[in-house]
């Protein structure tokens, strides 16, 4: 059978409209999806087959407009135009439908085929709205689909349509305005070719551009959207074009064009949307208490308080299990291996260096997977948004948007992650600043360490010291960003003396004065395009000057807070799975490896195999480091060289420990009561588990955390300075805890 | 008269309905918002607002939190109820 040419798809839309669930549903990738804005940071394919149709599916960054200001908007815009993209799928919130048909007309006018996929069917019906999916493609002249990405519905005849829609324009446009008295010069009547029309100034300007840009002999196989971009003066167009258009576009018609569209939206919403505003209620009653003034704050830790009491309560009761398993594993292994007559070296290994480390780390499985659950509900639902705007005022006082809590809060599941996350701040100082902060969220890879040692040292309170982790890890965080923020406040307010860009900015803000109601609210309006664009930037980086000096964010929130909806299965499903089957392997090659290297340097030593750790390479290494850590009462070799082999993975920690101690499982209630008879041996009491519990939540993150902040933040030296950072406060810290607490206890 | 009566954001009264009157911010903070539809003469509804400055309101369909350094620069229009 004859193969076609494989079709090229981009799905184009706002940020948090379900692409990326829509992208999954079709590849089967796992992408991560979350409900809130920002997730898909660059754009990624995917192959699929469809009769005998062959698609490249190009997930796009979430976008609200197609103007040149921000990264995103850039990407797609150019994505859209240079490259052969066949057909582009708007995927449109169809629960918020108002502000989605803003990108979708912005996409009309670039030309090329456009299918809309109205997402999130299942909640317009949810909330009893109706969509008129007979009027809606008369009056936008492009195929309209219902969808459900994550009920999985439509995406057959979405599909299908895109197949059959790449070179065709629907003839069915329909919304002609006759009683509308037009003093227009128009040559033809622009109701029958495009859905949307500007008011008779606009499009005459549009003609007349047109016609120059075609006597000039630019070529274009889009006139009017230049025409447009030229009338809102885009710099990217204005550069291309290259023509002295002055006498035509005689200021920036940008506010008149968005103002039109914003029109003609609402004309479409009046007449296709049905019951609009019954069930909008509901987000703003739950939104009422969780974003409320005082109780907003409060609510977000007890929902993070009720987060870990499931992980820690829930997660150890299912642990108890995997090591029962565990235990009668090993056994049996080491009976196996005795049975075949294995040499003693290698059923050591295979028994104390891999089941027990590997094995050990898999135990804390139903932890992390609790864990990442609640973490996956709270994205899913839409509350982290809210966090944002819950955290924004105390963010504010260390120098960070509420944004940048996200990130931060994720960083309790994984600090890799969240460093990736911290990408959607647009400020590079805010993004550093969060970066270096969030390996201070404890991960959930210290959390085998926390309860290892709470539940050895700390009896009926060992929740309580686990929990005090958490509190301990946000409070050094957020004085390192309090620190930051200082001196870089202070470094800005230097900066200032040399004082040019205020002057600038001084000028601009008197010549706007105040604005008066009604009055264009693009300042600077009447000058070109680039030095509009200078003043801007001048005013912005004073406006960064100022707010920097006074010790608060140049990046003030701006986030957009979804619908609540109930969380959906698949789509928690794929995002705890991820994870869950990171952790498994991690354990099958990282904790793998480790616990190999950890037992081998034990067993070995100057003189070959040893049979006193005491004599092994690790010992050394250890009595090495053990006088520095000893001032945090944790100045045991075997803890030295559990902690550097904690690099690797903070589990590893937990795995070493065992090994190292020669306990068969340490996470097991005999292993628990042998390890920590053995540590109050060597006088290691819960002041010393308390310090080391500090000095693991705050030393250097894992080689893989280290490996993502390396490439974040696009600088050695900045990476360097996060570990000597880290290390030297993880040292203080415990330092200081230990010392304190010998004066009081 | 008209001075008077303009307010910013962070004035507003949850609850109230208000008219946009204009905004003085960093240009792509200003084109983001005017993207998402707040423009001249949109009505918002105002549904949270914060001592700290943050405002939660309604615009076009879309529920948009803004800090109190954004809050501040976008001006209002006389409270319709």
């Amino acid at each position: 059978m004859e193969q076609e040419k494989e079709l090229q798809v981009g799905f184009v839309g706002n940020p948090n409209c379900g692409k990326t669930t829509l992208f999954n549903a079709y590849t089967g990738a796992r992408l991560k999806v979350a409900n809130w804005p920002g997730v898909t940071v660059e754009k990624k394919e995917g192959a699929l087959k469809y009769h005998k149709h062959q698609f490249k599916l190009v997930d796009l960054p979430g976008i609200y407009s197609l103007t040149s200001y921000t990264m995103e908007e850039k990407l797609t815009r150019q994505f859209i135009l240079n490259s052969d993209v066949d057909v582009i799928v708007d995927v449109a919130d169809a629960s918020a439908l108002e502000r989605n048909l803003y990108l979708t007309l912005q996409l009309i006018e670039l030309g090329k085929p456009v299918v809309l996929a109205l997402n999130m069917m299942d909640i317009v019906q949810e909330r009893g709205m109706e969509i008129d999916l007979h009027r809606l493609p008369e009056m936008l002249g492009i195929p309209c689909i219902p969808v459900s990405a994550r009920k999985r519905s439509g995406l057959q005849i979405l599909i299908h349509t895109v197949a059959h829609h790449k070179e065709k324009r629907l003839s069915i446009l329909e919304h002609q305005h006759p009683d509308q008295q037009s003093t227009s010069r128009h040559k033809h009547n622009h109701h029958e070719e495009f859905a949307m029309v500007y008011d008779d100034v606009i499009e005459d300007k549009i003609d007349e551009l047109t016609e120059r840009m075609k006597a000039a002999g630019f070529v274009s196989p889009n006139y009017r959207w230049h025409a447009l971009k030229l009338l809102e003066q885009d710099e990217e167009i204005m550069g291309q074009v290259g023509l002295d258009l002055s006498d035509i576009i005689d200021r920036s018609y940008e506010t008149d064009i968005i103002n039109e569209k914003y029109d003609f939206i609402e004309e479409v919403i009046e007449e296709c949307l049905v019951n609009k505003q019954t069930k909008a209620a509901f987000t703003d009653r739950v939104d009422r208490l969780l974003t409320h003034r005082y109780l907003g704050l409060p609510m977000f830790l007890c929902i993070m308080a009720a987060v870990f009491f499931l992980t820690f309560f829930i997660g150890d009761w299912l642990k108890g299990y995997f090591e029962e398993f565990l235990e009668w594993f090993s056994g049996k292994a080491a009976d196996g291996l005795a049975a075949v007559k294995v040499n003693a070296v290698l059923s050591s290994l295979v028994v104390d260096g891999i089941i027990s480390g590997v094995g050990g780390i898999l135990t804390f499985l139903p932890n992390i997977f609790i864990l990442f659950l609640a973490l996956a509900f709270l994205e899913d639902s839409g509350y982290m948004s809210r966090v944002a705007y819950v955290m924004d005022g105390l963010m504010g006082k260390l120098g960070l948007s509420g944004r940048a809590f996200i990130p931060m809060v994720l960083g309790f599941g994984c600090s890799v992650p969240a460093v990736m996350a911290s990408r959607a701040l647009e400020d590079p100082t805010d993004r550093r600043r969060t970066i270096f902060v969030i390996p201070f969220m404890s991960c959930s890879a210290k959390l085998p360490v926390y309860v290892l040692f709470s539940e050895m040292f700390f009896g009926k309170n060992a929740m309580f010291a686990a929990f005090s982790m958490y509190l301990a890890g946000m409070a050094v965080g957020i004085a390192t960003a309090f620190v930051m923020s200082r001196a870089g406040g202070q470094k800005k307010a230097e900066d200032e003396a040399e004082g040019q860009t205020w002057k600038a900015a001084g000028k601009v803000s008197g010549k706007s004065g105040s604005p008066v109601a009604g009055q264009d609210m693009t300042f600077a309006n009447n000058v070109s395009g680039v030095e509009e664009t200078k003043i801007g930037a001048a005013v912005s980086c004073a406006f960064c000057k100022k707010a920097c000096s006074r010790r608060e964010t140049a990046n003030p929130l701006l986030i957009e807070l979804p619908e609540y909806k109930t969380p959906n299965a698949r789509t928690i499903a794929i995002y705890v799975w991820d994870k869950v089957r990171d952790y498994l392997t991690k354990a099958g090659t990282t904790i793998f490896i480790a616990s190999i290297l950890v037992w081998f340097i034990l067993n070995f030593g100057p003189k070959g195999l040893v049979g006193d750790m005491g004599e092994s390479f690790g010992a050394m290494v250890g009595r090495a480091l053990a006088p520095v850590l000893s001032t945090a009462g944790i100045g045991l070799w075997q803890i030295a060289l559990a902690l550097i082999s904690g690099l690797a993975a903070k589990e590893v920690v937990v795995s070493s420990i065992s090994v190292l101690f020669g306990i068969g499982n340490a996470g097991s209630p005999s292993g628990m009561a042998e390890l920590s008879a053995l540590l109050a041996g060597m006088g290691f009491t819960a002041l010393n588990a308390y310090a080391l519990m500090v000095f693991v939540l705050l030393y250097t993150p894992c080689v893989a955390t280290i490996a993502v902040i390396r490439r974040e933040l696009g600088s050695v030296k900045w990476t360097a300075a996060t570990i000597m950072y880290q290390l030297f406060i993880a040292w203080f810290v415990s330092t200081v805890v230990y010392q304190a607490g010998r004066l009081f206890l | 008269m008209a001075a008077k009566e303009m307010e910013n954001l962070c004035t507003a009264v949850i609850g109230g309905t208000y008219e946009v009157c204009g905004m003085e911010l960093p240009r792509a903070t200003q084109m983001r918002l005017t993207a998402l539809g707040l423009t001249a003469g949109t009505k918002i509804r105002v549904l949270n607002n914060k001592r700290s400055g943050s405002v939660i309101f309604h615009v076009r369909g879309t529920r948009l939190a803004v800090g109190r350094k954004i809050a501040e620069h976008i001006y209002i229009g006389r409270k319709r109820t």
